[in-house]
């Protein structure tokens, strides 16, 4: 197979290994010292889980052709109820031991199915736009949230949890890329190896037609918006572990992030196209751009965001000029 | 003949390596409605095209009203009198009828403020011009397709036209609304207007045109007199075929009926229809537009539910609310609009096929790639689609192989009962003649077939019973070996 075939198998993934290339090529000339550290690798690693999760369950809803504006609140809805769980159980000063981990994800995946089901069947049943829908869900969530809290963060309960997930196994591997990786082999081979991707590309690409194709639509949508939820709750879980504290508006700017590197990477917002390996290459290029203008003493945090709406400019620039029609010759 | 209007001589062009026209040549002469038939891809719209100024041509001579023109531009050919209606009319669906007719010269104008008085006045002036009776604040959306076409027509005529290219216009119209648009025609020709006609369908061709020139890839093939043009002539030069033609007779049919309707109702649509379908029979199902004809089909189908009534499959009560339903009884429904009910368009022609199979073609959780593969070979190579690779998307085959992947992707599914609404609407002859052969072939192996459609000889030939219905009521039953045209069209009317 020629270059160019393999290239065109997979556009959006490697156009962006080609902008990390540059981008780790400028790092190594100006901030070699700084940047090329184990420590700052592993730093940059521990951080993308919380929002890489939900990215990969946002991506599905999108590539229905809808979109999951709940994740941050389901999110912060599941890391709110582990809190206050294991304060109830445990004691605000006491401990808990491994049976409290797996209540943390059984509580995640409940947060996630409940949220994914009322979006599901909002979007499947009652015919809300899926960008509505979400957003009343969330809206509902962060409310719910903060009535709990109180708006304050909880930071006093057992801290176990927080601690096992924020080390890394054998000095190398973040506890919290683990449960990202596994989470995304689990959505790679949804997508890939069952039945679910070629009905979930084929629904994204004419709803209309899958109705007519006797496609059981409403178990389609409610699964995806359910797996979005779970993602996203989890997700929840690794930004407790990683705050060490739980409260109803951590990750505010999660949302739009996400949203930025499913469309960086690949996915179609109008439904029917998206891979993993592409929102996964998006997810580790954000992370090394933002991690790298940091280090940048003159360089401001604010201009973080203008460098991603740039590079997303660019991104989709570059779809549109390699993708149009050649133009008939006159 | 007197100086024609239009010659074009010896027109070339290619896109890449794809010679679009080979060596085409159209003459029309003023006041003429001249034919232009061919198959899809027969280069008709890339001539249109061509005079219309959107292509440049490669090689080859132009004349229009006796002047050479070496280079043509769209607002060179509007300028000298050419409009073309296309097949979407190019309407603003979400504007009113006034302000489509009156956008073109109200821009062209310059001014910056509306004058609604004359918007009004422009639109009346061009609706009085065929005496089309229309409501000019009415949404263009809410019109019928008809009427909307009416609406391009109009606007068409405000341009001085001398010569109006209609592109296939008649493909969504009932049969009444196609006579008065002939109508229409008829009186345009009186004025002087010469009308390029495109269709490829026989009957009209006939029935409307002074002479016709066909087009088999990309080069003329003949041209001539209606009046020396017969059905076999036609059909062999859009072809390069020879076809029989005869009534579909059963082979065999089973004893009992594999799928009845017992006063099956819909609000709004149909009211106590009772069909009988028995195994390897066709079964015609005709009626206008708005007869309740295409609710019938979708209810069949559990894409619209009865109000009241049963649907019986061999004999038994089976409920029948969603699409799954139906599949689960082994009933498979075609839909009318292939674009945007029957295909994935941009999806691969495989998927295409076995999207309504797909749960069966699993290893365990898994999706077993080996069997999808298989099982798509096998449907492109039994219905012969054409393809050299099924990853390609749908979009890269023509109308009648893209209704062979429908066709293909109900057959996998193993079916009893198969329905079609408008099987071969904008299918070229050649794959029309192939589907007929297909569902003939089906009949003959038990399956049970219903075909809806308009398209009388396409279901005189096919069927062996016809029945008509009328504003949502079943009024006729024929026998196909004794029918004519007229008898079906008097009940339906």
């Amino acid at each position: 197979m020629n270059l160019k075939k393999i290239y065109s198998k997979n556009r959006e993934m490697y156009r962006l290994l080609g902008i990390m290339v540059l981008w780790l090529i400028f790092m190594a000339f100006t901030q070699s010292k700084k940047f090329y550290t184990g420590a700052n690798f592993l730093t940059m690693a521990g951080q993308f889980p919380e929002y890489g999760l939900m990215v990969i369950g946002g991506m599905l809803c999108m590539m229905t052709g809808g979109i999951d504006l709940s994740v941050v609140g389901s999110a912060n809805m599941a890391s709110i109820l582990c809190a206050l769980t294991a304060i109830r159980l445990y004691g605000a000063e006491g401990s808990m031991g491994a049976g409290g981990y797996i209540l943390f994800f059984v509580i995640a995946v409940i947060v996630g199915l409940v949220v994914g089901t009322a979006n599901g069947l909002l979007v499947a049943r009652v015919k809300v736009p899926p960008i509505l829908a979400t957003l009343g869900i969330n809206e509902l969530l962060t409310g719910l949230s903060v009535v709990m809290t109180g708006g304050a963060a909880i930071s006093k309960f057992p801290k176990e949890f927080c601690d096992a997930f924020s080390k890394n196994i054998g000095g190398l591997l973040p506890m919290r890329v683990l449960v990202f990786l596994i989470a995304a082999v689990v959505i790679w081979f949804m997508l890939e190896r069952t039945t679910y991707g070629t009905k979930l590309r084929l629904f994204g690409t004419n709803a209309h037609v899958a109705e007519f194709s006797g496609m059981n639509t409403t178990a389609l949508i409610l699964k995806t918006y359910i797996t979005s939820g779970i993602c996203a709750s989890i997700g929840g879980l690794m930004m407790l572990s990683s705050y060490a504290s739980a409260r109803a508006d951590y990750g505010s700017d999660y949302t739009m992030k996400a949203i930025l590197i499913m469309v960086l990477g690949g996915v179609s917002p109008n439904g029917g196209k998206g891979k993993m390996s592409g929102v996964i290459t998006a997810l580790v290029l954000l992370k090394l751009i933002e991690s790298g203008i940091r280090r940048f003493r003159s360089v401001s945090d604010y201009y973080v965001t203008l460098i991603w709406g740039a590079v997303l400019l660019l991104a989709l620039v570059l779809d549109y000029l390699s993708t149009r029609p050649k133009k008939a010759k006159a | 003949m007197a100086q024609s209007l239009l010659k074009a001589e010896h027109v070339k062009i290619s896109f890449g390596s794809v010679h679009a026209l080979r060596d085409v040549s159209l003459e029309i002469a003023p006041g003429e409605i001249h034919c232009l038939a061919g198959e899809n891809g027969c280069g008709k719209s890339t001539i249109i095209k061509i005079i219309s100024g959107v292509y440049q041509r490669d090689g080859g001579t132009i004349e229009f009203d006796g002047k050479k023109l070496d280079r043509i531009t769209p607002i060179d050919s509007i300028n000298m009198g050419i409009q073309v209606i296309y097949q979407d009319f190019s309407l603003f669906p979400n504007l009113t009828v006034a302000e489509n007719l009156a956008l073109n010269t109200e821009v062209a104008s310059g001014k910056k403020l509306v004058s609604w008085k004359n918007v009004r006045k422009i639109a009346e002036d061009a609706v009085s011009k065929i005496n089309f009776d229309v409501d000019l604040d009415a949404r263009v959306s809410t019109l019928t397709v008809a009427q909307k076409q009416m609406v391009a027509i109009s606007r068409a005529l405000m341009f001085n036209a001398r010569l109006i290219i209609m592109d296939e216009p008649t493909t969504a119209l009932t049969r009444k609304e196609v006579d008065a648009l002939f109508e229409i025609i008829l009186k345009l020709k009186a004025q002087g207007i010469a009308i390029l006609f495109i269709s490829h369908k026989l009957n009209e061709v006939f029935e409307i045109s002074d002479r016709f020139t066909i087009f088999r890839n990309g080069e003329m093939v003949a041209t001539g007199l209606t009046s020396e043009l017969d059905d076999r002539k036609f059909t062999y030069y859009m072809t390069g075929r020879e076809f029989a033609d005869q009534t579909f007779v059963p082979a065999k049919l089973s004893k009992e009926p594999v799928f009845e309707l017992k006063d099956a109702s819909l609000d709004g649509a149909f009211e106590n229809i009772n069909l009988a379908l028995r195994g390897g029979e066709i079964l015609g199902i005709t009626g206008l537009l708005d007869s309740g004809r295409t609710q019938l089909g979708l209810s069949m189908f559990g894409i619209m539910q009865l109000t009241s009534g049963k649907i019986l499959r061999n004999g038994k009560e089976v409920s029948i609310t969603n699409p799954r339903d139906a599949i689960a009884n082994k009933i498979g429904y075609v839909p009318e609009d292939r674009l945007s009910e029957g295909l994935f368009l941009q999806r691969s022609i495989g998927d295409n096929i076995i999207i309504s199979e797909i749960d069966k073609l699993t290893n365990g959780i898994r999706y077993d790639l080996k069997k999808r593969d298989a099982e798509i070979a096998r449907w492109v190579k039994e219905l012969e689609i054409k393809t050299n690779n099924p990853e390609n998307p749908a979009t890269t085959l023509s109308g009648g192989n893209q209704q062979r992947i429908v066709l293909a992707k109900w057959l996998a599914c193993d079916l009893d009962v198969l329905i079609l609404n408008g099987p071969t609407v904008g299918v070229d002859i050649g794959s029309k003649h192939d589907i007929h052969a297909i569902l003939q072939k089906l009949a003959g192996s038990g399956l049970g077939v219903i075909i809806i459609s308009d398209d009388l000889p396409e279901i005189i030939q096919n069927c062996s019973r016809i029945v008509v219905i009328r504003e949502g009521k079943l009024v006729a039953e024929y026998d196909t070996q004794n029918v004519t045209e007229q008898m079906i069209l008097d009940s339906m009317m």
